[in-house]
């Protein structure tokens, strides 16, 4: 086991410093990080000064080797838009995201679970071929145009929600919240649904699925047979079951949530960090580009080795393949 | 060029696993498709969606994106006002005082371009490194295939971000972006595929009698493995349609130039809060008619050439 957990870290740290000198070309090798570094408005020996003090005369290696020492650091550079530390622009910028992946991710279990529940117990019922087809939809359809059509419907159409933004806030433990307050909630719900779509339909997927395997097995029949009440079985029996897959599944989205959010947050303008990025690639705030790319990969590396560190702990068969090859 | 190399390929993917039988294996492979007649139905409008695309400029009453024909006194006009130019706005126009029904038309010329060309680059990729890590194993299969679960680790989304904040907007960058997104799913599938035809009989044959690497690799394992290819990549066609719609909606896209449907959303989304609707509505039921419709003839497509489910 210690010797899976050391190689499978050692893993994750050579994707990271692989994520790191992509990064780093990608800033500094194709676009101009004069053009990007340095104000347009200084002349010429004030250029040559920032140059030299940016290191930007010196060997590209030396230059990367500058900018990982500082990543480690936790310096990723300084907004050129706000003056500000990007690392610290970004984390301030979190809460709200996580907020919002949060809210998607409980809609995704309250809407899913039921939803998969009632098409896995009567597959061929209309009702069951209406929750599949749209949950087709939901896979197929871009994140945007659904948002939008929310938009239209409940907030111009109907005029029941906000259309945009986050609304008042409340603090807890030190961050501001939306959930706190009503009115809050009422902007939370349309780009929590929105996000929450996928996974809507991946839940409904994945218990339906599951429901259809599970009443067929023995302890199910068993159960009946013993004449436990219909609610009972499904409940206990059966839920309980098929409720791993559909949580280690919805854990390990989360980061492709959080993801997802730069399109959702720039529909409703939500203040997080989605919208954060998309604003400073337009305005070419590079430092924020990369630290907010270096954290989410980072994040990703993190789940994802949690997630293998776990399957392998559950499943020694995982464990031993890797041991094998 | 949108859809033919598609349905070229749908064609002779279906030609190749049944040459050995007598019966026109085409015949049956339309047979079968023809079984579900919502996927028929898809693929009439799938066609008549392409032709338009690819006449747009016959069809559409105004070049959208030539300034002469445009006046700007016929801007945010609701669906079916009739415009200075004596033609009548079906589906409205924008605030530039461009026809909306032919902005789309020319937009899903656009977008399906890309979609179609990018899944397209994708997939010559990515089959060839999947062949290539099957057919030779070891060392080549490892890279490969690290390189194959690196990509699908990461949402898609956030690798075209990535790739288009280095690299800036354009087409190009677009397609390479979506390129770089969906090869792994192409690479993943050929691999596993060719795992197992590699150890058949008729590559044995080929290898006894020594004809090249490549020939065997190209015209004897590969179009053994095309039918699961098939259906992946029409599927990523629709995928690169939406996730390029996301990304022009975005700003990081198209240029505007040469406006996708994506871009259109956008142009349209300011003025939805007002009411006017059309600007975005239209060019966004466009987008979903197609990738629905794509998605639809995908799917009866698996059912046809899954061997497991074949009666």
């Amino acid at each position: 086991m210690t010797v899976y957990l050391i190689r499978r870290l050692m893993q994750s740290a050579l994707v990271v410093l692989a994520m790191t000198v992509i990064l780093f070309l990608g800033v500094y090798a194709i676009g101009d990080p004069i053009e990007i570094l340095i104000s347009p408005d200084a002349d010429q020996i004030e250029r040559e000064r920032a140059i030299a003090a940016l290191g930007l005369d010196r060997p590209l290696w030396e230059q990367y080797f500058t900018f990982l020492g500082n990543a480690l650091q936790g310096d990723l550079g300084r907004s050129f838009v706000f003056n500000e530390p990007a690392l610290k622009l970004i984390l301030q910028k979190m809460p709200a995201t996580l907020e919002l992946a949060l809210a998607a991710t409980v809609f995704a279990i309250i809407l899913g679970l039921p939803l998969g529940l009632i098409a896995g117990l009567k597959p061929d019922a209309i009702y069951s071929r209406v929750i599949m087809a749209t949950s087709i939809l939901g896979f197929s359809l871009p994140t945007f145009w659904v948002g939008l059509m929310l938009i239209m419907v409940f907030a111009v159409q109907l005029g029941w929600l906000p259309s945009t933004g986050r609304g008042p806030t409340a603090e807890f433990l030190g961050v501001q919240w939306s959930f706190l307050t009503t009115d809050g909630l009422r902007y939370l719900i349309m780009p929590a649904l929105n996000l929450s779509l996928f996974k809507i339909s991946l839940v409904i997927r994945l218990t339906r699925a599951g429901v259809r395997e599970t009443v067929l097995m023995d302890y199910v029949k068993f159960a009946r047979a013993k004449g436990l009440s219909p609610n009972r079985v499904i409940f206990v029996h059966v839920l309980k079951n098929i409720l791993i897959p559909v949580v280690t599944v919805t854990a390990l989205e989360f980061g492709s949530t959080i993801a997802f959010s730069v399109v959702t947050e720039s529909i409703f303008a939500w203040p997080g960090m989605g919208k954060l990025i998309i604003d400073s690639i337009y305005v070419l705030d590079r430092p924020v580009i990369v630290a907010y790319l270096m954290i989410i990969v980072f994040m990703f590396i993190i789940l994802n080795f949690t997630v293998d560190v776990l399957y392998s702990v559950l499943d020694p068969r995982v464990r031993l393949q890797d041991q094998k090859a | 060029m949108t859809p033919p190399p598609a349905e070229a390929a749908v064609t002779s993917a279906a030609l190749a696993p049944a040459t050995a039988r007598e019966e026109t294996p085409f015949r049956r492979f339309v047979a079968d498709f023809a079984e579900s007649k919502v996927a028929v139905g898809a693929f009439v409008v799938f066609v008549v969606i392409a032709l338009l695309a690819i006449f747009a400029n016959v069809i559409a009453p105004q070049n959208p994106y030539d300034l002469a024909q445009l006046d700007i006194m016929d801007g945010r006009m609701p669906p079916g006002t009739v415009g200075g130019a004596g033609f009548t706005y079906i589906l409205g126009t924008d605030d530039q005082g461009r026809d909306m029904f032919s902005g789309i038309l020319f937009g899903l010329r656009i977008s399906l371009m890309v979609g179609a060309g990018s899944a397209f680059i994708a997939f010559i990729v990515g089959t060839s490194l999947g062949l290539l890590a099957a057919y030779f194993g070891g060392r080549t299969d490892t890279l490969i295939m690290r390189l194959v679960d690196l990509q699908l680790s990461f949402p898609s989304i956030l690798v075209a971000l990535m790739i288009l904040a280095f690299l800036g907007k354009g087409i190009l960058n677009v397609v390479i972006a979506i390129v770089v997104v969906e090869w792994a799913y192409y690479a993943r599938t050929v691999r596993g595929t060719a795992l197992v035809e590699r150890r058949r009989e008729y590559i044995e044959a080929a290898e006894c009698l020594a004809l090249s690497k490549p020939r065997i690799v190209f015209r004897h394992l590969l179009p053994n493995c095309l039918p699961p290819l098939i259906v992946i990549l029409t599927m990523q066609v629709a995928r690169a349609i939406a996730l390029e719609a996301t990304l022009s909606f975005l700003g990081l896209g198209v240029p505007v130039t040469e406006p996708s449907l994506g871009l259109l959303i956008a142009n349209g989304y300011e003025y939805m809060l007002s009411g006017r609707y059309w600007i975005s509505f239209y060019p966004g039921i466009a987008l979903l008619v197609t990738i629905v419709v794509i998605n639809l003839v995908g799917d009866q497509l698996r059912d046809v050439l899954n061997p497991r489910l074949r009666k």
